[in-house]
This record gives C-alpha cells, sequence and structure tokens, in this order.
C-alpha cells in the first residue's frame, strides 16, 4: 500500500474551497514534491441581487493562494450533482420531520464521488482534501483515523467512505491541529491565513436558517404542547425545530427551562417539557440505516465499539447488532439525550473511524419513540 | 509538456514587429496629443497617420474612426449610442442570440429600460436569415445589431446582404466585426454597414484598444464624456502608442492574409484528418466559415474535464464562455444552433488558429487531442 514512487509521480487533485485548511493543504503537498493540481468545486450558486456570489469570492482566493503556491488551478461546477443528490434529500428528510445532515451526504455523493471521479479523469493518482481526518496506509487495508485535533476531528461527516474511495484520499491536515494549520498558512504568506471559517451548512453560510428553509418548504404554523395536552404556545413550523433545542420557543414562566421533545407530523404538534434532563429526551437504543463501513472484510454479525450520534460529541460505548436486511440494531451502554432521526451515527474503534449510518428509529426499552420524528 | 496555443479567438500573442513599433512610441512619443507644443504635436502626428492606416483597411474616412479601449467598448458605444440617440424615434433593437455578451448584455440593459429587442435565431450552422431580420424589421426599429463572424463556431453572417436590405430602411446597422477583422473582406460600403467594432488584439495586436467605425452622419450618443478628444465623440487621452501598434498589426495582418488563411485551412485538415484515423467520435459544429475558427464535438467527454486534460497535455484550447467561479456555462451560440439539450452543449470545444503554428504543431496538437479522447471516451 506504501507509495514508493518519487512524489514528483504523483499526482494530487486538492479539493479547494477558498478556505484556510484547503489552502494549506495544498502548500504543504506542493512542499513534498507532489505534482498538485487545485480545484475548486463550485456546487451552489446563491448570486444575490447586487450581483454577489460567495463562491466568485471563493474562487478569487483560490486563484490566489494558487499562484502563490505556484500550482494550476481550475474550477469545476457540480450544480446539478448537488441539486439531485444533497439538495433534494435534504429537503426530502426535512418533510418528513427529520434533521438530515447534508454534509455526510456531500461526501458520500459529490466531493468523494463525483469529484473524485473528476480527478481520476485528470489522471491523478490522489484527491486531497482540507478534512481533519487521518488515512493510515500502513496495513492491507486503508484505515481512516481521527484528526490529532480533537475539537475538529470531522471523521463524523466522512463516516460513508468505502475502502475503495479511502484508497485514493489524502487528509495531509489531519495529523496538526487547527491553530498550526493558520500558523503554517501565516508564515507561508498565503492569502486565506485570517480568512474565517465557514460555518453551518455551505449553501446556507451565515444567512438564517429558518428564512433559507422558508424558501423551500412551506411552513405550517401549530401548536406546541406538554405530552398531558397542554398547549404552551405556537410553533413555526415543525422542519424549524429538531430534538432537545431550548432555543427560540419563546416559553417563559416559573421553573425549569422548556425544550423541544418531539414532534407529531400528524397533527402538526411540536412537543415541548420542562428540565435539559427530560426523561422523554432519553433512549437506550436505535436503528441505523444506510449503514457503510470503510473495510471489506465483513463485520461479525455483533460486535461493540464506540459511537458519536452528532458532530463534536464524546463517544459512548454501544453493541452493534446487524439485522438481515442490512440495517442495525445499537445498543446504547449508557442511555443517551436527544438522538434525532436523520442525523448520522458513526462508529469508532479506538482512533479508527469504522463507518456508519443514519439514524432511523430511536429505541427505549425495546419500544421505538413515535414522537421523535 | 511543451504548450501549443490553439486559442487565437481568444487573443492573439503579439507581433514582435508591434512590440518593436510599441517600444519606440513609448520611448519617444510620449505627448499628449491634445498639447499644443510640439511633443503633442507629435504624438499627434503618429495619431492621425495611425488612424489613417484603420481608416484606410475598412475603406473609411479617418474623421469615422472612434478609438476605444476595444471591442467591448466599441459594442457599448454603438448600442447604447443609438439607442439613446434616436429614442425618440423608436425603441426597436433587432439582434441575434449568437452575438458577442458585450451586445447581448448590452442589449439586456437596454430591455430593463424599456426598449424592445428582438434577438434572431440561427439555423443549425449558426447562420441568421435575411428573411428573418426582414421580417423582424418595424417602423419603430431603430438598429440592426448582428455580428459578421461569430466567434465560437466561425458561423459567417450575411452582413452585406442585410446591409443591402437596410438600405431601405431607416434604422441604423451596426455589425460586431471583431473576430472576421482582419480574415474577412470588410469595406463598409459594400457592407452597407453604419457601424462596426474592431479590436486590435485578435489580430497580434496590443489589448485595450480597438475602434468603432461611424459613418458620417450616423447619430449616436457618447459613452464618455470629458476632454475633446475623438471629436468630442470619446473623452479621454488617447492611447498613442496602442493606437500605432494596432495600425502596425493591421498593415502586417493584410500582408499575411491570404497565406494565414490558407494555413489555417490546412491546419483544420490536418485536425480532422488525424481524429478521422484514429477512428474516435467527433463532429464539426456549424461550417465553414472565418477559416481560424474550428468548433467541435467529441461524442462522449464531458467539456469541464476535457479542457483541463488538454491544458495538462499542453493543448491550449477553449470552450463556451467562462462563467463568474471560472467553471464553464453551456454555449449560448451552441444552445442557438442546437437547442438546451443538446450533446454538442457539454462536449465541444473551439480550436483557432493564428500567426507561429506550423503543420507539424498542428500534428503534434492533434496526436495530443486523440491521446485524452481516446482515454476519456470509455
Amino acid at each position: 500500500m506504501n507509495e514508493t514512487r518519487d512524489p514528483s509521480q504523483i499526482r494530487v487533485v486538492v479539493g479547494m474551497s477558498g478556505g484556510v485548511d484547503s489552502s494549506v493543504t495544498a502548500h504543504l503537498l506542493k512542499e513534498q514534491g507532489y505534482d498538485v493540481v487545485g480545484i475548486f468545486m463550485k456546487n451552489w450558486d446563491d448570486t444575490d441581487e447586487n450581483g454577489f456570489c460567495t463562491a466568485t469570492e471563493d474562487y478569487e482566493d483560490v486563484i490566489a493562494v494558487c499562484n502563490q503556491i505556484g500550482i494550476p488551478y481550475y474550477a469545476v461546477n457540480f450544480e446539478k450533482q448537488y441539486w439531485d443528490k444533497v439538495f433534494t434529500y435534504f429537503l426530502e428528510e426535512y418533510k418528513a420531520g427529520r434533521t438530515p445532515n447534508p454534509d455526510v451526504m456531500c461526501n458520500k455523493e459529490i466531493k468523494f464521488k463525483a469529484f473524485l471521479e473528476h480527478a481520476m479523469n485528470l489522471g491523478a493518482d490522489y484527491l486531497a482534501t482540507g478534512h481533519y481526518a487521518r488515512v493510515d496506509r500502513t496495513g492491507d487495508e486503508v484505515k481512516m483515523l481521527r484528526g490529532v485535533d480533537n475539537n475538529k476531528d470531522q471523521t463524523y461527516f466522512l463516516n460513508q467512505l468505502s475502502q475503495e474511495q479511502l484508497s485514493h484520499v489524502m487528509f495531509p491536515i489531519g495529523n496538526i491541529e487547527k491553530k498550526e494549520v493558520r500558523k503554517i498558512a501565516e508564515e507561508a504568506g498565503l492569502a486565506t491565513a485570517k480568512k474565517k471559517d465557514s460555518t453551518g451548512i455551505c449553501f446556507i453560510g451565515e444567512r438564517n436558517f429558518k428564512e433559507f428553509l422558508s424558501q423551500y418548504l412551506p411552513a405550517q404554523p401549530g401548536n406546541m404542547e406538554t405530552f398531558d395536552g397542554e398547549v404552551k404556545g405556537t410553533h413555526d413550523g415543525l422542519m424549524y425545530y429538531t430534538l432537545g433545542q431550548r432555543h427560540g420557543l419563546g416559553i417563559g414562566g416559573d421553573g425549569e427551562p422548556w425544550f423541544v421533545l418531539g414532534k407529531d407530523l400528524s397533527r402538526n404538534v411540536l412537543y415541548v417539557g420542562q428540565g435539559f434532563h427530560h426523561e422523554k429526551l432519553y433512549s437506550d437504543a436505535l436503528t441505523a440505516v444506510n449503514l457503510g463501513f470503510t473495510s471489506n472484510e465483513p463485520k461479525p454479525q455483533t460486535f461493540t465499539c464506540t459511537a458519536k450520534f452528532r458532530y463534536r460529541q464524546d463517544d459512548s460505548p454501544v453493541t452493534v447488532e446487524m439485522q438481515p436486511d442490512g440495517s442495525a440494531l445499537i445498543t446504547f451502554a449508557e442511555p443517551q439525550r436527544a438522538i434525532t432521526p436523520g442525523q448520522a451515527v458513526v462508529l469508532y474503534d479506538g482512533e479508527e473511524c469504522i463507518g456508519g449510518g443514519t439514524i432511523d428509529k430511536v429505541l427505549k426499552g425495546s419500544q421505538a419513540l413515535t414522537y421523535v420524528g | 509538456m511543451n504548450a501549443i496555443y490553439l486559442d487565437h479567438a481568444a487573443t492573439t500573442p503579439m507581433s514582435p514587429t508591434v512590440i518593436a513599433a510599441m517600444a519606440d512610441a513609448m520611448a519617444n512619443d510620449y505627448g499628449n496629443a491634445s498639447s499644443i507644443h510640439r511633443v503633442g504635436r507629435d504624438a499627434r502626428k503618429q495619431l492621425d497617420a495611425a488612424r489613417a492606416v484603420l481608416a484606410a483597411s475598412i475603406g473609411a474616412k479617418p474623421t469615422e474612426i472612434l478609438l476605444t479601449s476595444g471591442g467591448t467598448e466599441a459594442d457599448n458605444t454603438a448600442i447604447f449610442g443609438v439607442a439613446e440617440a434616436r429614442a425618440h424615434e423608436g425603441k426597436h433593437i433587432i439582434t441575434t442570440q449568437i452575438e458577442h455578451h458585450a451586445v447581448l448584455h448590452a442589449c439586456e440593459k437596454l430591455q430593463k429600460k424599456g426598449y424592445d429587442v428582438t434577438y434572431l435565431p440561427v439555423n443549425e450552422y449558426g447562420v441568421v436569415s435575411v428573411a428573418d431580420v426582414e421580417a423582424a424589421l418595424r417602423d419603430d426599429t431603430i438598429l440592426v445589431t448582428i455580428m459578421y463572424g461569430n466567434n465560437e463556431v466561425g458561423a459567417v453572417q450575411p452582413i452585406a446582404e442585410i446591409g443591402a436590405l437596410l438600405q431601405n430602411h431607416p434604422a441604423t446597422f451596426h455589425t460586431d466585426a471583431v473576430q472576421a477583422y482582419g480574415l474577412l473582406d470588410m469595406q463598409v460600403d459594400a457592407l452597407g454597414v453604419d457601424l462596426l467594432s474592431v479590436s486590435a488584439h485578435k489580430l497580434n495586436g496590443p489589448k485595450g484598444i480597438g475602434f468603432l467605425y461611424v459613418r458620417t452622419n450616423t447619430k449616436c450618443t457618447n459613452l464618455l464624456y470629458g476632454g475633446s478628444q475623438e471629436r468630442k465623440r470619446r473623452a479621454g487621452t488617447e492611447n498613442v502608442p496602442a493606437v500605432i501598434g494596432f495600425a502596425t498589426a493591421v498593415t502586417e495582418a493584410a500582408v499575411k492574409r491570404d497565406a494565414a488563411i490558407t494555413a489555417y485551412k490546412q491546419y483544420r485538415t490536418i485536425l480532422l484528418d488525424t481524429f478521422e484515423q484514429a477512428g474516435i467520435a467527433y463532429k464539426v459544429n456549424g461550417e465553414q466559415g472565418l477559416a481560424h475558427v474550428l468548433n467541435i464535438m467529441f461524442a462522449g467527454t464531458h467539456v469541464e474535464s476535457f479542457l483541463i486534460n488538454l491544458d495538462m497535455s499542453g493543448v491550449l484550447v477553449s470552450s463556451g464562455s467562462a462563467c463568474t467561479a471560472g467553471s464553464i456555462d453551456p454555449s449560448h451560440v451552441l444552445v442557438a444552433m442546437y437547442g438546451e439539450q443538446a450533446e454538442e452543449l457539454r462536449s465541444s470545444i473551439r480550436f483557432s488558429f493564428g500567426q507561429g503554428l506550423s503543420d507539424e504543431i498542428i500534428r503534434d496538437a492533434a496526436n495530443r487531442v486523440v491521446a485524452i479522447v481516446q482515454r476519456l471516451v470509455k
């Protein structure tokens, strides 16, 4: 698995976003002597009435950085594929009352599929991105490891990568910390050294999430109720709320703060209750669908590992039982709070991310919770 | 691999003769042509001599040459200038769907200001029909603007026929001749045009200079206001070294024209023969028009990936027009010729020839193209 060729004989396409992470990725590879090509991917057009488009601004940064590093750069348009594979899924999930994770889907369908294929068509040996994750090529199979910066680790979003995909990728900044990445960018004088990190979902950016979603899905206001049927107010549309959420409910009064506990799509009701640790927020197992593993080796029917149920959460020990239909029953060693259908459940064996799936049902005492969406 | 530049329709390398003439002008003719002193007079003399060369190249009078910053400014001046000067007579403009964006986007701007614009279709060869122009003419038509040679597929439009048609209609006739200049006959009286745009950098001259031919007594309002240069029609200190370079390039192009056209036809034959012999699937978009433009669809290729591969192997060509974020929008010219869903839209590239090439170089390029197509088309 280890490369024996001279780096200058190895062509690496770097997916460049115009941010500091991918800039440093390209810079480091160039320093190491690889044949580096920078490519900007345009997935979304947000051109406003003044002609301002985030993608245009970002591409200007890509040009500046590539000229500084001394590598050729190109742009490629994946707007149609992104719309079909990621955005349509994103809207469908919200319509179904779930909380989707478009970044996982984007990595699976666009960055490491359509874009990877594009890179291979350019004669590339590898596709490199500025993700905080590591690739271990010392064994028979390629392993994906957590980024060393625990606070930035992005394996959660990469959990769907297959062995075939991993065999073609490099994550050069996965073994350094974010602050070190900034430092390298500053020392190299890269144009993006001080550029603010992008936050949130790429196509929404800094905009108001509610406002964005309302352009695509009709909002249907309804009642906020307790499980006892007491009406506590009005919600703006079920899709705007996620399990365990506190902010934006606008319920005052005495006692502990109010939280979102669940949804009833048929009645268009948002369930609310008091207390961060409300018992309705807790569950002890889930079922996962769309399961994928980085290894081609068959998994045992039952195994133990650790899992994350949302980004930047600490791992929790779980037992995974593979089902005949390809789904999995994942049982928690300790009850977990606010497990959210539509989000990813990502599995780890120590430092290695071994795969993951999409949370489908949430269970308590072997019963599926019907109110979680 | 060494680079083979086959994108001369985008821009051309400057001729060494032009560079020498401009270097000399920059060193010696630094004066402001409007100054009353001797340095100013020297600059003015050079400017007038160059203007006479430019005028002669299209059979115009020197007073009819309005120097501009290039083709875009010439097109914009013609369109906005006539639209404003003749607004009281009517607000209808006729153009085609295959114009350069310097014309199309100017027309779109006028639509927002209340003008009515007819965008005529073209046939599968990229040519507009004279009958369509005639049918589109109205009493309130004030401007007809139709390009001479198309920059993407090379299709040559029937300008002289349209000019003859318009002898019987008061509309002003403008042609964007940027891509055709230096290759096609361009006598303004024979063409029957009132306005004609050209640019220096398409024929081995410098960037940043062009002119608009304005037939005497044509109503056309200024775009720029300030000093009284260009007979008060275009303010701004004249770019004397660039104009000298422009005139030098025009003179040189005229001398080389016949040989160039013969060579370009040979290059076209070499490319097509090589593709034919390699057995790859290809199709020429349009038919032989401008000799230096050859637009080809390679079935099964994807233009974005194809262009990058060509660049990596040193074959420098282009396709469509670059979009804001650097990636490629489908060519509006190919859309007009083949429709929104045609395979030509995603699989076509443009080769364009110019000075400094040879049969051997073209053969080398053709073989590189074949190798990439064979790799990409599975």
